[in-house]
């Protein structure tokens, strides 16, 4: 009525909420899409929990978030001379492929970790209010992306050093980033819900990414296998690394490459909606 | 028109105590074959029972009865943070619940920070979250300690900050726990008249509370619960009347 008073306290957009105990699986479903969607339309709420994440995590240091470029800075270069000296190892073939491999691990490895606490980290918030559930797995893979890219110019550094020239073939990663971005969000949406039950689902995470830092090819390339690199291509940590690692080296992926990364994502991905679709009203319950 | 529904709605909190939580268990129960056994035996709290009611735009409601009757949890499932086991609820218009002083509130995080999470939250726009921070700050008297995280804050600080949120935006159903009439008696002198604009500025208000007076100053209607059941339902002072008679 008085202007000037809608001007002081905004009035909340109209919404309108429907629960049912008694539905189908067609409805669950959409409810189930209804969180993705609305959790896309906020956006900016995820973005901004993603920002001050970081920005908290720094709080009070002098360099802030730059602290991961050294710290990815200092380790390449150690393991990188300490590698040369005892395997005898040609740098130059060599250091440019350590360090990529080791950013893309971070943010993948990364990843998957704090996708355990993806709903776990908010439960004062989906305590308190009704929130998309997706909100809380944008927070996590935006984070991740904004520490990925503090360690860009430690991979220029080398490249640069080292002479690596990925060329137009590097336009090959974006496509590669887009399918880790869709993985990363069914990640936190399967981990984050599945640790939230079972709170000894974190440390077995824990080791299998151990594991697989491990048996795929970061520290070690994957040629060094000869013959029995075969069984690589049944490794998903291998080809999800493969599809935005072997451009930026001036690689283009082998279409078998991309089928098989993803043929894993489809089926990660469906078997995270069917889960997320049968969880996500009992969510709550279980902070 | 705002307007709630709730059709015979029940809540159950699965009890995940100790053990019972562990993955081993489950894994061992499933060798074991006897998996839906567990399922139909898990520990369940029947937080809520067969409750049935509808309110629209004017209805003032109040929530009373003993600590654990699900006043809360009733709360809570209107708000749509607890999805039903039973039953179904409806709410039109839009919403805000005012459950906790915390209001999910990030403690590490500066009052400033929380202002701008709240408004995108609600999904303000830039100019609408810059008034916001003005309104809260004005009314809530943080000062410097805008750029202070929550944590330092004195609990008054922290209730004042969070009823400021929480009063700023105008929603067409307000739900809100007692928790509001909480503070020093300054504050409360000068809330209650911001919050008797949110309140009236609402078409659907459900308070829960164990003030008596103020739910028979505020609500129309009154809701006694029991054990998470109905206990009683019809005007504020006939039902507050007989809930103080079988209390007392």
């Amino acid at each position: 009525m008085d202007q000037g008073i809608d001007q002081a306290i905004p009035m909340l957009p109209s919404a309108r909420m429907d629960i049912s105990a008694d539905v189908t699986q067609a409805g669950r479903m959409h409810q189930a899409w209804r969180d993705v969607a609305d959790g896309v339309a906020l956006w900016r709420l995820g973005f901004t929990l993603g920002w001050l994440d970081i920005k908290l995590r720094y709080r009070g240091s002098l360099l802030g978030p730059f602290w991961l470029t050294i710290s990815t800075a200092v380790w390449i270069g150690s393991m990188g001379t300490l590698y040369s000296v005892l395997f005898h190892m040609d740098l130059h073939g060599y250091l440019p492929f350590l360090a990529l491999s080791l950013v893309l691990w971070t943010a993948l490895g990364g990843l998957v970790g704090d996708a355990c606490n993806t709903f776990l980290q908010s439960e004062a918030t989906i305590r308190s209010m009704r929130m998309p559930f997706f909100v809380h797995a944008l927070r996590v893979v935006v984070r991740t992306v904004i520490a990925l890219a503090h360690n860009i110019p430690v991979i220029v550094v080398v490249f640069l050093l080292f002479g690596v020239k990925p060329g137009f073939t590097a336009l090959w990663t974006i496509p590669g980033l887009l399918l880790w971005t869709i993985d990363g969000f069914a990640a936190c949406l399967a981990l984050g819900a599945l640790c939230a039950r079972f709170r000894d689902i974190p440390p077995i995470v824990g080791s299998v990414m151990q594991i697989a830092f491990f048996i795929t090819p970061i520290m070690w390339q994957p040629q060094q296998l000869g013959a029995h690199g075969w069984w690589l291509a049944l490794n998903p940590f291998d080809v999800w690394l493969e599809v935005v690692r072997q451009p930026l080296l001036g690689i283009v992926p082998s279409l078998q490459t991309w089928e098989a990364a993803l043929g894993f994502s489809l089926a990660f991905c469906a078997l995270t909606w069917l889960l997320f679709v049968r969880v996500r009203g009992r969510l709550a319950f279980w902070m | 028109m705002a307007r709630i529904v709730a059709e015979d709605i029940s809540v159950d909190f699965p009890l995940y105590h100790g053990s019972a939580r562990s993955l081993k268990k489950t894994v061992f129960a499933v060798a074991a074959g006897r998996l839906g056994e567990d399922g139909q035996r898990r520990t369940v709290v029947q937080a809520l029972r067969n409750i049935s009611f509808k309110l629209r735009s004017g209805d003032r409601l109040g929530l009373i009865g003993t600590n654990g009757a699900g006043k809360t949890t009733l709360l809570r499932t209107l708000a749509g943070i607890y999805e039903p086991v039973g039953g179904r609820v409806m709410v039109d218009g839009s919403l805000n619940a005012l459950l906790d002083t915390q209001l999910g509130m990030n403690p590490d995080l500066t009052g400033r920070e929380n202002i701008l999470l709240r408004g995108l939250y609600s999904g303000l726009n830039a100019a609408q979250i810059r008034r916001l921070e003005e309104d809260v700050q004005d009314f809530a008297e943080l000062g410097e300690f805008m750029e202070l995280p929550v944590r330092l804050y004195s609990s008054g600080m922290v209730i004042r900050l969070g009823f400021a949120l929480a009063t700023a935006v105008n929603p067409q159903v307000l739900l809100m726990d007692e928790w509001f009439m909480a503070g020093d008696i300054r504050f409360v002198a000068k809330a209650m008249g911001r919050m008797e604009n949110v309140v009236r500025g609402a078409e659907i208000l459900v308070l829960s509370s164990h003030q008596n007076q103020a739910v028979r100053d505020w609500c129309t209607r009154v809701i006694w619960l029991d054990h998470g059941r109905v206990r009683a339902d019809g005007p504020a002072s006939e039902v507050l009347d007989e809930y103080l008679s079988g209390t007392a």
